[in-house]
């Protein structure tokens, strides 16, 4: 298994500093801290993104929204991009059970 | 109203308008200690209408409920509202971020130091010459000094990123290095917006907007620092030169973009304070959400625009037919070229004698307001002021 691919394996989550706003295309995503403005284009995305509660892992959560295992490489290439725009946190413990 | 395509992309998403607007602008107050030439919204004096503090609290609450992100503060010079900074810390308390416009004569070491120490607010010097000797003429004697001590001052509380503001025009377009070099100085980030004849632009346009040569350089610069300056989506008219612009290229009036201002009227965007472009008043109609969603001027903007006569034109994909607020105030046809169209397709129309601008619906001017020093002006005195050499050579 590459690298790129454990994201799946992860527990992520929402950074604290986003806030998600729905849209008919699908949602804004705004960080407070970097000022940044991303948009999610696709309601299963959105779905997808907001049910990352840092409990289950990123493979769990697509198991749960029904996301065809042949769309897990998309998702994880989106999901990789949104953590590295500190969109998505790996969740801590603390986060997770506050 | 238009049936909303599904997928597509998020340009032709946009073209049907969002449930709250990404870029809203909020003029707190008409009152200006300045009296620019080029002023957007005719400022100077305080509408005593203006909303009060409760009022502005209100909307700060619903912007919340909205989850409008941020808001742009101008005026008018906002600061000099007596309630300015607690609006800003209680709109930071609602989770609603602010960047402010000032002229920077309120930005003391102090008061940078507090701007400094609080999250989520971003700041914005206005600046329309990289010397005194061409930014004074148009926005007051002095003007250049305390806009620079206002940045110096953001830069030693150490406040990050700050934005230096500048209008384009005829006059400063050559000094565009210049700018850049004074904002990185400082840690700062130079943000141009293109002229618009609007407010009380629309009586310097003929001298202030840059000339079709300058157009070109402006494009090419553009092209070449583009992506470390911000325009906000201001030149998208330039896209017909052939490359697409860094930025949505989309007029997003009413769609995106909309403007409160400081009796509450909530226009399709900053550079549209007009009744023609006036949605509705948040006290009077329900509340600013309802506005943005309901009202009829909004309901017509969330469209395809109609290329009218620029269907036919190879560059409509890219520039779209250029600004809205441009076309209404130059007396354009609103489905027509923009006034600055680089194709030169509104060259005819601008000269047609019978051209009619439409006359202001409100004018907040105190007496005396800055006049560009025109190259042609015969009056030995001018002013009193010097344009530089070059300035001269290439508005010719």
């Amino acid at each position: 298994m590459t690298d790129h691919a454990s994201i799946l394996d992860e527990r992520l989550m929402l950074s604290p500093s986003v806030s998600l706003r729905p849209e008919p295309f699908g949602a804004l995503a705004y960080h407070f801290g970097n000022r940044r403005l991303t948009f999610l284009k696709r309601p299963e995305l959105v779905e997808v993104v907001s049910a990352l509660d840092g409990r289950r892992t990123v493979r769990e959560v697509l198991e749960g929204c029904g996301i065809p295992e042949g769309q897990w490489s998309a998702y994880d290439a989106t999901i990789e991009r949104l953590r590295g725009a500190d969109m998505l946190q790996v969740a801590t413990l603390a986060a997770v059970s506050g | 109203m238009a049936e909303r395509p599904t997928g597509g992309t998020l340009i032709q998403q946009f073209e049907y308008g969002l449930d709250a607007p990404i870029c809203l602008t909020w003029e707190l107050t008409y009152a200006c200690n300045l009296s620019c030439a080029h002023c957007l919204s005719s400022s100077g004096k305080r509408d005593p209408r203006e909303l009060t503090t409760a009022q502005a609290e209100a909307v700060i609450d619903e912007l919340q409920a909205m989850k409008v992100f941020y808001v742009n503060i101008g005026g008018g010079e906002p600061t000099i509202r007596p309630d300015f900074w607690h609006l800003l810390d209680y709109a930071v308390e609602h989770q609603v971020g602010v960047k402010f416009s000032t002229n920077g004569s309120q930005i003391t070491p102090e008061r940078a130091a507090r701007i400094a120490a609080t999250d989520y607010v971003d700041v914005q010097v206005s600046l329309d010459g990289a010397t005194a000797e061409v930014n004074d003429p148009l926005r007051g004697v002095g003007s250049y000094a305390t806009a620079i001590r206002a940045l110096d001052n953001l830069f030693e509380a150490g406040f990050k990123d700050a934005k230096v503001s500048v209008v384009v025009t005829r006059q400063n377009v050559h000094q565009l290095d210049d700018f850049k070099r004074i904002a990185s100085e400082r840690g700062a980030t130079l943000r141009l917006t293109r002229l618009r004849p609007s407010g009380r632009g629309v009586d310097v346009w003929d001298e202030m907007h840059p000339t079709a040569e300058q157009q070109r350089d402006l494009y090419n610069w553009l092209l070449r620092e583009g992506e470390k300056v911000l325009t906000g989506d201001s030149f998208f008219h330039l896209a017909a030169f052939g490359e697409p612009l860094p930025g949505l290229n989309l007029c997003g009036a009413g769609r995106v973009v909309c403007l409160i201002d400081p009796i509450g009227d909530v226009y399709a965007c900053p550079f549209a304070i007009h009744d023609r472009f006036k949605a509705g008043n948040i006290l009077d109609d329900g509340g600013f959400a309802t506005v943005w969603r309901e009202s009829e001027l909004f309901t017509e903007l969330r469209s395809p625009q109609s290329g009218g006569a620029c269907t036919s034109c190879s560059a409509f994909d890219a520039c779209r037919g250029g600004c809205l607020a441009a076309k209404f105030f130059t007396g354009l046809p609103l489905d027509g070229p923009d006034p600055e169209c680089v194709k030169g397709h509104s060259d005819l129309a601008l000269m047609d004698p019978d051209r009619l601008a439409p006359a202001a619906s409100q004018d907040h001017s105190r007496g005396s307001v800055h006049k560009p020093v025109s190259a042609c002006d015969e009056n030995p005195l001018s002013g009193l002021t010097f344009i530089p050499l070059e300035a001269l050579s290439a508005s010719r």
